[in-house]
């Protein structure tokens, strides 16, 4: 029976200790670690909005970033397009202008080759014309006694070696 | 600086008690004559004793004699058990009792309690009972109040260490003990407090249902050592169990608001004729909550022991060392399940008084 029936003396010393384990937990226990605990809990869940505002920016951001890059890439290849076009205009020009010049200097020696060899046919012309002189002459002199004659004979024979 | 305290306690515990010299030829004698007597053996280490005894027969083992603290009509008589123990063992029939000696001259003690001896050095029996006989306050350090002792100190020190770690370290993340707790108190502080007390209020009682937990825990925890500092069955002493639930009725009564009350005394919705058995039906239902929390306690912790002990006993009834093979295992199987016991009780409690007090504190919605 005293199994269920509460004992004074133990009371008094269960209330007593209980009572300052409590209190003494309260004071030096409970309210750091709480105080801790809870405040690193309040900076956890800062941190973590905070990183979630950060990505949410970095988002942003990339998105920004990717248009700029997107329009520098479209610049770029304009203006490589733009040169491309430009050298080619440009290569073309000069080949067409080199073409022009080449054909003005051909034609240019083209012409004094002719007027070159107009002078030489003229002078080989004279040159001949005095060469046969002096054969006809020398013909005449052996074959013919009348100068008439011998005359109409050399006409004849430097007209028949005329190449022209 | 824990060293220094453990060193205090262990100075505190030995100069409290005196070891006894384990020779007592008289007892030893009776104690092989006698019967093996299961309930009794039970009993008598349920309940609490005025030594700690360690090893060693009943009567002339080994054990730590506890001071005993008397308040009589003359004043205040202190002296170490070891007088009541080793004196005189007087048979009165079926009943025997000790006759205390030296200082513990004048009382006597039957079945661990203690008594003024009358003109003629006696105690009076009837019907099983000392009758007659004045029956001084014992505040002895008995064996339950010491390992209350050992308890109380042990989570001050635990709860101290984890407070300390927070205090040098700041606001990180814990290591050491303060890992292994700060789970737990967290736990009480959200699942227990924070659930069943309104939000704007339980801070208040997070200190109080925190230290109740603790002190349960491992209250009920030591008491699962066979040997000392543990095998008191505190937790499973109704003394406890009833202060425990007293402190709880205290608090839910001063903290108890208008919403509180008017349920009690005018409970809405119900018709003015029935208020008369209602009232008094609702002012019972005050008290049975933490009656009822006082005897779940009691009974979990004290029925752990006596199955334990039970099982233990098999092999002591049977006087064949081989029914250990039975025993053991399913005495280990009922201590693996009281580690269970021993946290489930603590938890019960302290939820229950979260759940009574936010009751109590609750404010109406309508």
């Amino acid at each position: 029976m005293d199994l269920v029936l509460p004992d004074f003396g133990l009371l008094f010393w269960t209330g007593l200790v209980f009572c300052s384990l409590l209190f003494l937990l309260a004071k030096f226990a409970w309210k750091p670690i709480l105080a801790a605990v809870n405040e690193r809990g309040n900076s956890i869940s800062e941190a973590l909005a905070l990183a979630e505002k950060t990505r949410e920016e970095m988002k942003s951001l990339k998105a920004e970033n990717d248009k700029i890059l997107k329009a520098a890439k479209a610049e770029r290849d304009e203006i490589l397009k733009d040169a491309k076009q430009t050298s080619n205009s440009m290569i073309e020009a000069a080949k067409e202008k080199s073409k022009e010049e080449a054909q003005k200097i051909v034609d240019a020696a083209r012409d004094s080759i002719r007027s070159e060899k107009a002078a030489a046919m003229a002078e080989l012309k004279t040159h001949v014309a005095a060469l046969s002189l002096e054969i006809a002459e020398k013909v005449v002199r052996t074959e013919l006694s009348s100068d008439e004659k011998q005359k109409a004979l050399a006409n004849n024979l430097a007209s028949d070696i005329n190449m022209n | 600086m824990k060293k220094a305290l453990t060193y205090i306690l262990i100075a505190l515990v030995f100069s409290m008690t005196s070891f006894a010299s384990p020779a007592n030829e008289h007892g030893k004698e009776s104690h092989d004559e006698k019967e093996f007597d299961v309930s009794e053996m039970i009993m008598h280490h349920v309940k609490d004793a005025h030594e700690w005894h360690l090893w060693g027969p009943e009567h002339g083992g080994t054990s730590i004699y506890l001071p005993v603290i008397l308040k009589t009509k003359e004043g205040v008589e202190t002296f170490s058990s070891s007088n009541l123990y080793h004196g005189e063992l007087v048979h009165d029939g079926e009943n025997h009792y000790y006759k205390g000696v030296g200082p513990a001259q004048g009382f006597g003690m039957f079945h661990e309690k203690i008594y003024e001896l009358d003109e003629h050095g006696k105690l009076h029996f009837e019907d099983g009972h000392v009758h007659g006989n004045i029956k001084p306050i014992d505040f002895s350090i008995t064996k339950n109040v010491t390992s209350l002792f050992i308890g109380s100190f042990l989570v001050f020190i635990i709860m101290f260490s984890c407070a300390k770690f927070y205090k040098t370290n700041g606001a990180v993340a814990p290591k050491g003990i303060a890992k292994f707790m700060e789970p737990i108190i967290l736990f009480v502080q959200d699942d227990i407090a924070k659930a069943n007390i309104d939000e704007k209020k339980y801070k208040k009682f997070v200190p109080f249902l925190l230290t109740i937990f603790f002190f349960i825990w491992i209250n009920n925890l030591l008491g699962m050592i066979p040997i000392f500092p543990g095998s008191a069955n505190l937790t499973g002493n109704i003394s406890v169990t009833f202060f425990l639930a007293a402190l709880t009725l205290v608090i839910i009564l001063v903290n108890g608001n208008k919403n509180y009350w008017g349920h009690i005394f005018a409970p809405p919705g119900v018709p003015k004729l029935l208020l008369p058995i209602m009232i008094p039906i609702e002012i019972v239902g005050i008290f049975t909550k933490p009656f009822a929390l006082m005897i779940r306690l009691f009974a979990n912790i004290t029925a752990g022991h006596i199955i334990i002990l039970a099982l233990i006993s098999i092999i002591f009834i049977n006087k064949n060392v081989a029914w250990g093979a039975l025993s053991v295992p399913m005495a280990l199987f009922i201590s693996i399940l009281e580690l269970l016991v021993a946290a489930l009780q603590a938890y019960l409690f302290a939820m229950l008084s979260a759940l009574f007090i936010g009751a109590a504190v609750e404010e109406a919605h309508h």
